[in-house]
């Protein structure tokens, strides 16, 4: 995972920095108010938060922070934690060249599999989690 | 006058030079590192287009691609270790012409290798009909009878 820091939203929220995924495994999902497909997955992402299980925090990716957060009170959030990412800078440095894009962490903080477009019911049963048990192994 | 409209015509769509959107970034200072971020901006493909490098695309990754190609530069770092970055993070396919590594011989030979097993089908297919030039081989008697109570219509033993 390379290093990155990136502020929260607003002074409410947290940020996300690279230094947080160390520690446990967790899923990084990089969306944007302006991505539809993003909607599509986002009950998949609050059930998942609600499950709790597994860690999961955000990346706001070329976003306003405002418009990300209206989203977000519109939708729901569903994450830890989320940097703004408002150039895309850490983005590419994640290898994203799209949204959603949605990381397996391990625990070292290393990415082991990145899911490109937004995430199924079946790819969360058959990839996703089974491959965080795997890690936490 | 139909010569006039179609060489408007021809102008409008020939003439106009192609909105290339590198050349409408704020280029580097340096004419020849300019040059060197142009050249390599022509080999790294824009990867939500498609076939398109970051040279041509308009999209919003290419224009962020370009100011990194062109930031490293800046910074002092060599095309390779700037195109190795992008690799490391997008995969061999972020170069529009892969490398010649193990990984990618599949991608180089598989048409020569195609090719050689497609010229030595023909080869074989002309050797087995060649003997007979192609030409059908003579009928045996009972064929023979055949052709004859066929053409004939009388009944032949």
């Amino acid at each position: 995972m390379p290093f990155f820091d990136l502020p929260p939203l607003d002074d409410e929220a947290i940020g996300l920095a690279s230094s947080d995924l160390v520690g446990e495994v967790a899923l990084v999902n990089v969306f944007a108010s302006w991505c539809l497909p993003c909607r599509v997955e986002h009950p998949l992402l609050m059930e998942l938060a609600v499950t709790g299980k597994v860690a999961l925090h955000g990346v706001n990716y070329k976003d306003k922070p405002e418009d990300a957060r209206a989203w977000l009170d519109e939708l729901g959030d569903p994450f830890l934690r989320i940097g703004a990412d408002r150039d895309g800078r850490v983005g590419i440095d994640l290898g994203v060249y799209g949204v959603p894009e949605t990381f397996v962490v391990d625990r070292t903080g290393r990415i082991r599999y990145k899911h490109v477009g937004p995430i199924s019911q079946s790819d969360l049963e058959k990839y996703l989690l089974p491959l965080v048990e795997k890690l936490r192994q | 006058m139909k010569h006039w409209f179609i060489g408007v015509l021809l102008s409008v769509t020939i003439a106009i030079p192609e909105a290339v959107s590198f050349e409408n970034d704020a280029p580097i200072d340096d004419p020849v590192l300019e040059g060197r971020a142009r050249e390599l901006a022509k080999h790294i493909r824009c990867l939500v287009c498609q076939n398109q490098s970051i040279f041509d695309s308009d999209a919003d990754l290419a224009k962020d691609l370009r100011q990194i190609v062109r930031e490293r530069i800046m910074s002092g770092e060599s095309d390779r270790a700037i195109t190795g970055y992008l690799v490391e993070r997008y995969g061999d396919f972020v170069l529009l012409r892969p490398p010649v590594k193990p990984k990618t011989y599949l991608l180089w030979f598989v048409p020569a290798i195609i090719l050689l097993f497609a010229g030595a089908g023909v080869v074989r297919f002309l050797r087995r009909t060649g003997a007979s030039g192609g030409r059908p081989e003579a009928l045996n008697s009972a064929e023979r009878r055949q052709v004859k109570s066929l053409i004939s219509d009388e009944e032949v033993d």
